[in-house]
């Protein structure tokens, strides 16, 4: 299936979760990316839980603050 | 690595910056990179959602809308930039913390003297690097 991954479309198996698809992605302390999937946020702990279908866009956005 | 960017969009920074004092300023920046660099096209001014004058926190959806905005131009999101309205252009304790993508430039805006500074880093762990930013007119380099 094809699915575009932070603006570039990639081809993946069929039935991969988000939480898998952030491992092959190599995602950074993942724990600390919000996902969104077709402009929609997903809960952090459904990440498992989440099969990622063709034609679906995700997008990593990290967590983005500091301090003084 | 070697950051350019416009007179003009550092202007903008400062003065976006210096109105929303005393709170820091933030946002992201966009533009294009290749092997030797990167050029800064575009700079995001986003809500500060602490709207503190010691800390800041990006909105996801802002940033979302951002990378949108970004990517219709043909530019990539490569990093963020505040302001400390008090203190020096270098990422604090809490900036070298929350600094989560190794593959951003941060860039940090003091306001704490009589001019402006403004520098750009990388930050991967707790390793602090300088990045080589050069801020340019038509006429001349800094």
């Amino acid at each position: 299936m094809t699915i575009t991954v932070a603006g570039e479309k990639k081809e993946y198996i069929e039935g991969i979760t988000l939480a898998e698809l952030i491992v092959e992605e190599d995602v950074e302390n993942p724990e600390y990316v919000t996902v969104s999937i077709n402009d929609e946020f997903v809960a952090s702990d459904a990440k498992d839980s989440t099969v990622i279908k063709d034609g679906d866009t995700i997008e990593f956005l990290y967590f983005m603050g500091g301090g003084r | 690595m070697i950051i350019r960017m416009e007179y003009q969009l550092y202007d903008d920074i400062v003065e976006y910056a210096a109105k929303h004092l005393p709170e820091e300023a933030c946002g992201l920046i966009a533009g294009e990179e290749n092997e030797e660099g990167r050029e800064i096209k575009k700079v995001y001014f986003l809500e500060n959602k602490d709207h503190s004058s010691e800390h800041f926190t990006l909105d996801p959806a802002d940033q979302m809308a951002a990378i949108k905005d970004a990517r219709a131009l043909g530019y990539k999101v490569f990093g963020n930039w505040h302001s400390h309205p008090e203190s020096p252009s270098r990422p604090s304790e809490e900036d070298i913390k929350l600094a989560y993508d190794s593959k951003s430039s941060y860039l940090i805006l003091s306001l704490m003297a009589k001019y402006p500074v403004l520098n750009s880093f990388h930050i991967e762990g707790k390793e602090v690097t300088k990045e080589d930013l050069r801020i340019y007119s038509e006429e001349y380099y800094y």
